[in-house]
């Protein structure tokens, strides 16, 4: 059951392969990913009811097989890169146009979302390690499917600095099997939490910089913003929702389970570079003209509110960074959505040119002005919650500088919307509208979808946090963790 | 013969950074293959070195005796060599069409994205 979210993107990869007519190809992908996110709303049920979920692969016994693990938290980031896939796979279809879906665009897609969710559920590091690559290398090819002298040049970029993480990430596990003998995560948790004397300082830090890399953190972000703005924007929309979040999920993961030592540097660390992070791309987001470009350092700077949360450390902060990632999902692929249907509207992504949007598309106005100002974190919107949860956990816990950045660029961050909002909807626009291009129903459709998922989690804000509630404390305790995989015998 | 190991695995990760350094695409490619060798001998290195002993056990016996080699190391490495040997041919790939499409090589001139409009 719980392999459902690895095996029905593999399936669909086999059969993409198989067809070449593109209503199939197209059929066969939203299909998919409906399947995949049914299932994994019903997995996550089951989590909710009956707790964590283990399967051993091939029936190795733990710590010697592969498990598969679904927690809460995984369950929760499986509900979302479902959400997230079949929002993209209905965009795309008026998107990223006959040529790339004929070259193997759905297939890529799909392999893409089989990392995603492998990285998810899998509970050994280095079968992580492995997922990371297959999520990669998906990645470098979707970046890159069409040949335009952008996109190679992004590709190289975003490529030499993954391969970068994944060997740090390499190192790392290898210096971790030297050191414990292990690479079940739950074993792994055991024995440092038997044993504080372990040298895992040096593991630790290659994890934060090749997890920091791929979740586009302070120092290490460069290569986002120089890449994601030059594929499809159903592409772009599809890397800014879930490759980030992957490397978040690596983070919180890895520093709850088994970093779990030298908390006062590895907390303080986190908290610096979650602040910097934050501060750093929003600045860069204010100064940019380009909506896709703006957008892409907003990405960075709503990923130090995440940090944030794993560095304040307390249930309540923990919560509050799940509930953020899934929020921010949502909305930053919808802004980026509603980004391409301006493309398709008016022919570019400049704030120079765009004008008028507001008098002429009232409905898209409204489309951006949803994820926009959730973003911003506006009540009664996703946003404001998430930010709500963080700072409160900030201010409990004494964080006073990280709670007053997180307001800080709360500010920014609304004011640049706003700059969005002035220039490409509410400025008059001085040339002759020319005739009105139909809006394709596959292009709005995702982004209603999503804008009414931002105002659901923001209304219905308390069944959100207790699921995520439910998440930081198994987090925290993982002793609940360690034994559903090990099965309460040490051996 | 782990000091050994060790002095090779610091010298290819120092070629591998000066190279890394340079301004050629090509170098930047060479230096990400030294790399990634660099961490495979770290891996090995790192899981255990056992001289003389293969990671075979006798037909009736249960559990390995002492002393035996750890596969799990070179298991791990062959499965990082197989995907670096992928990503590598991926890149190069990319870099002879960037050289095609842009006719540079010139790591200065790859600033085209990253341009403030």
């Amino acid at each position: 059951m719980i392999t459902l979210p690895i095996l029905i993107p593999f399936a669909s990869i086999i059969l993409l392969l198989l067809f070449k007519n593109i209503v199939f190809k197209r059929f066969i992908s939203i299909t998919a990913t409906l399947l995949l996110l049914v299932s994994s709303i019903y997995l996550l049920n089951i989590v909710h009811v009956q707790g964590i979920q283990v399967m051993h692969v091939g029936n190795w016994p733990a710590p010697m097989g592969i498990p598969l693990v679904i927690d809460m938290f995984s369950a929760i980031m499986l509900v979302m890169s479902g959400i997230i896939g079949i929002c993209i796979s209905i965009f795309s279809t008026s998107n990223v146009g006959r040529q790339r879906e004929l070259y193997h665009f759905h297939p890529l897609f799909n392999a893409l979302l089989l990392g995603v969710n492998g990285a998810f559920i899998t509970g050994d590091i280095f079968n992580l390690f492995v997922w990371f690559e297959v999520m990669l290398m998906a990645s470098f090819c979707l970046l890159v499917l069409g040949n335009e002298k952008a996109q190679l040049e992004g590709a190289i970029k975003y490529i030499t600095l993954s391969l970068l993480s994944s060997f740090f990430f390499i190192a790392g596990i290898g210096l971790i099997y030297g050191e414990t003998g292990t690479l079940n995560m739950a074993d792994l948790a055991r024995i440092i939490k038997e044993d504080n004397s372990m040298l895992m300082n040096t593991s630790a830090m290659l994890f934060f910089i090749a997890f920091g890399i791929k979740a586009a953190m302070f120092p290490f972000f460069y290569w986002l913003p120089a890449s994601y703005h030059t594929p499809p924007v159903a592409v772009s929309a599809l890397f800014a929702g879930l490759l980030t979040k992957v490397g978040v999920y690596g983070l919180i993961r890895s520093f709850t389970l088994f970093f779990i030592h030298n908390t006062s540097f590895w907390h303080t660390l986190l908290l610096v570079t979650a602040g910097a992070t934050m501060l750093i791309g929003v600045l860069m987001a204010a100064s940019q003209n380009d909506i896709r470009r703006i957008l892409s350092f907003h990405i960075i700077s709503q990923i130090g509110y995440m940090i944030m949360g794993l560095g304040i450390f307390t249930p309540l902060g923990i919560a509050g960074a799940i509930y953020f990632i899934f929020h921010n999902v949502m909305a930053k692929t919808n802004t980026f959505l509603v980004a391409g249907i301006l493309n398709h509207l008016k022919g570019s992504y400049h704030l120079k040119t765009l004008r008028g949007v507001y008098n002429e598309r009232p409905l898209v106005a409204l489309l951006f002005f949803i994820p926009a100002m959730a973003l911003a974190g506006l009540p009664p919107l996703s946003g404001f919650f998430g930010k709500f949860l963080l700072v409160k956990a900030g201010l409990e816990s004494q964080q006073y500088v990280i709670s007053f950045f997180a307001l800080l660029v709360s500010i920014i961050t609304l004011f640049s919307m706003i700059k969005i909002w002035n220039k490409a909807f509410w400025q008059e626009d001085q040339n002759t509208p020319t005739a009105k291009t139909k809006l394709s129903i596959a292009l709005a459709l995702p982004c209603i979808v999503l804008a009414s998922l931002s105002i659901a989690l923001g209304i219905g804000a308390s069944f959100f946090i207790d699921l995520t509630t439910i998440a930081a404390e198994q987090l925290l305790n993982p002793d609940h963790y360690i034994k559903a995989i090990l099965g309460g015998a040490t051996p | 013969m782990e000091v050994i190991l060790a002095i090779s695995i610091g010298l290819l990760y120092a070629i591998s950074v000066y190279l890394l350094l340079r301004r050629s695409i090509v170098k930047l490619i060479l230096g990400i293959m030294f790399l990634s060798n660099a961490t495979n001998l770290l891996v090995f290195t790192a899981g255990g070195l056992t001289h003389g002993k293969p990671a075979f056990i006798e037909q009736e016996q249960q559990t390995p005796p002492e002393n035996i080699a750890d596969p799990l190391p070179q298991a791990l490495i062959l499965t990082a060599i197989v995907i670096g040997f992928g990503l590598i041919a991926f890149t190069l790939v990319l870099t002879y069409k960037y050289h095609s499409v842009s006719g540079t090589e010139d790591l200065d001139q790859v600033k085209e994205t990253d341009k403030f409009e």
